[in-house]
């Protein structure tokens, strides 16, 4: 028989978390803090909205670009956060998550040989789908130095007269990093500068905990060229529902849109629902969760400081990413051994890019008991390592 | 400062002090400082168990009554919730607007036990004009947690 696959696809290497994570599965009484997800059911009357949606008989599609009145309510909640509106019916995009609006804005916008800068570590799908849009990923690794933000000068560094789009992942899953005003500016000039385009990937937007999270789309010149990509699924607890969106300039929506309305039709309908009472009336919830995960990341920080593990303080998503390089291992080797001697689950910094060596991140989208047993089976660990050293 | 403590005392009054410190990032001495006057205020009123009884083999009774009383003259309904309040066996006592007045709930060891204090105590005392007593079946939320379930995570392996 002939090869039935495409080169492109095996050239692509599956997720580094999910192999590790098979391993852990295979394992009795691990406790895992490796789940990227909110650990918080969706608030009852964002469910309750779905269900009733359901009992009306509202199981049709919706038009592609998604319910009219969940994107106009998505402009007036960008509107109220970042000062800046769209054309509610020509740019913006209802999406099965925020991760397809990030393969339909690298699919729009890449001709082969693109070169698309992608700053690690962050969310393992970038280069992937940079990848199968035909685009050549260019990898900033970002430093711990600098809090894992992105600076000017490292941007400037890695463009060529190839580079089309930058992708910026903040608040950044692992790191927790975020990207505040006075950091964007200085990127911002940089990308005007060479005329380049933004994803801007906010997923983690609700979720930073030293003031309110900026878009580099609310910078002046940014707007329209800016790929702005965000959802429900950490802000409302709403994984499952996989709904997300994206505000592009018009002339980029317009091609996204074709391919979202080939490849997908457009995104669940009870899930839209939903969404329009999330942004309607979901605003406590979001507050509450934000204390919540608040608590747990002072708590996090706190007993790193207490077993002497080096960590940055994170301000933004539920993650934090400690240093382990002291330990003179490598972070897959730390992750398996912290699994196979004290059952607890940690995510290797390397599978979200070789400048992840030397860290390890931790989700604190757990419950604070949780926790607790975690660090001190991470605090005997570190000491027994120390203690062999 | 006091909002904050409150809101994660309310649900855990097990929590140290250190702990409840670094969770909302305040100074040690401060927190203790503010729960101590929080108490001598009567603020925070005291620290208790909550205790699903039906799952031990103790028998417990709780019975919610409804009482319709005359208010007194220069009293109100003062000095007539007082005289309920006294009783040991009442575990509260909540002025209500609408329908009826006064809101008892009562915990006893049976079924007779209950009745016997509504007919022989709380309906005999003066001013109390009707009881309407409702014996509480099974409780599936108390204080804002639920009793039945156990939170399970249901959360699967994911690639983010």
């Amino acid at each position: 028989m002939r090869n039935p696959l495409a080169e492109k696809i095996i050239s692509v290497k599956p997720s580094g978390i999910r192999k590790f994570f098979d391993i852990a599965a295979e394992m009795d009484d691990v406790v895992s803090l490796g789940v990227g997800e909110p650990d918080f059911d969706t608030p009852w009357h964002i469910r309750d909205e779905g269900i009733y949606s359901l009992e009306k008989g509202k199981t049709f599609y919706t038009s592609n670009s998604g319910l009219i009145e969940l994107r106009n309510e998505i402009n007036a909640y960008i509107k109220r956060t970042q000062g800046i509106s769209y054309d509610t019916k020509k740019e913006i995009i209802i999406t099965v998550g925020g991760s397809e609006a990030i393969d339909l804005a690298l699919r729009a916008m890449i001709n082969p040989g693109d070169e698309v800068i992608i700053p690690q570590p962050s969310y393992v799908s970038y280069e992937p789908c940079a990848i199968l849009a035909d685009a050549v990923p260019v990898i900033i690794p970002l430093k711990a130095e600098n809090e894992f933000r992105l600076t000017a000068a490292e941007l400037e560094d890695s463009i060529t007269d190839k580079t089309k789009i930058v992708v910026l992942p903040f608040p950044n899953n692992p790191t927790g990093a975020i990207m505040e005003r006075s950091d964007l500016e200085p990127v911002a000039e940089v990308i005007k500068k060479h005329d380049l385009y933004v994803i801007s990937d906010e997923i983690y937007a609700e979720l930073t905990y030293s003031g309110k999270h900026v878009s580099i789309a609310s910078l002046p010149g940014m707007q329209e060229r800016t790929i702005l990509i965000n959802g429900f699924s950490k802000a409302y607890a709403m994984t499952g529902w996989r709904l997300g969106y994206c505000c592009a300039p018009e002339i980029i929506a317009t091609q996204m849109l074709k391919i979202h309305q080939f490849a997908i039709m457009c995104a669940p309908t009870t899930s839209q629902y939903a969404a329009i009472e999330a942004l309607k009336n979901g605003d406590e919830d979001v507050a509450l969760m934000r204390e919540s995960y608040n608590q747990r990341r002072r708590f996090l920080l706190n007993a790193f400081k207490e077993m002497g593990l080096d960590c940055f303080e994170p301000f933004g998503a539920f993650y934090v990413f400690p240093c382990i390089k002291e330990f003179g291992m490598s972070s897959d080797d730390f992750a398996m051994k912290l699994l196979q001697d004290k059952k607890i689950a940690v995510v290797p910094g390397t599978a979200f890019g070789s400048s992840g060596e030397g860290f390890i991140r931790i989700s604190y989208a757990y419950s604070i008991e949780k926790l607790k047993y975690a660090m001190e089976k991470l605090s005997e660990f570190a000491n027994g390592l120390r203690n062999n050293a | 400062m006091r909002e904050q403590i409150l809101s994660v005392i309310e649900k855990n009054s097990r929590i140290g002090i250190k702990e409840l410190a670094v969770r909302l990032g305040l100074d040690e001495i401060e927190v203790a400082n503010e729960i101590k006057a929080m108490e001598e205020e009567g603020i925070i009123c005291g620290y208790l168990t909550m205790i699903d009884w039906e799952k031990t083999s103790i028998e417990q009774v709780t019975a919610l009554i409804e009482v319709r009383i005359t208010p007194q003259r220069g009293q109100g309904f003062d000095n007539l919730a007082e005289r309920i309040y006294k009783y040991p066996e009442v575990t509260s006592v909540y002025l209500i607007s609408g329908g009826y007045d006064l809101l008892v709930t009562l915990e006893g060891k049976s079924l007779k036990e209950v009745s016997s204090f509504v007919s022989h105590k709380l309906s005999a005392l003066e001013g109390v004009l009707s009881t309407a007593t409702h014996f509480i079946l099974h409780k599936y939320k108390d204080h804002g947690t639920i009793l039945d379930k156990k939170p399970k995570d249901n959360r699967e392996i994911m690639s983010l």
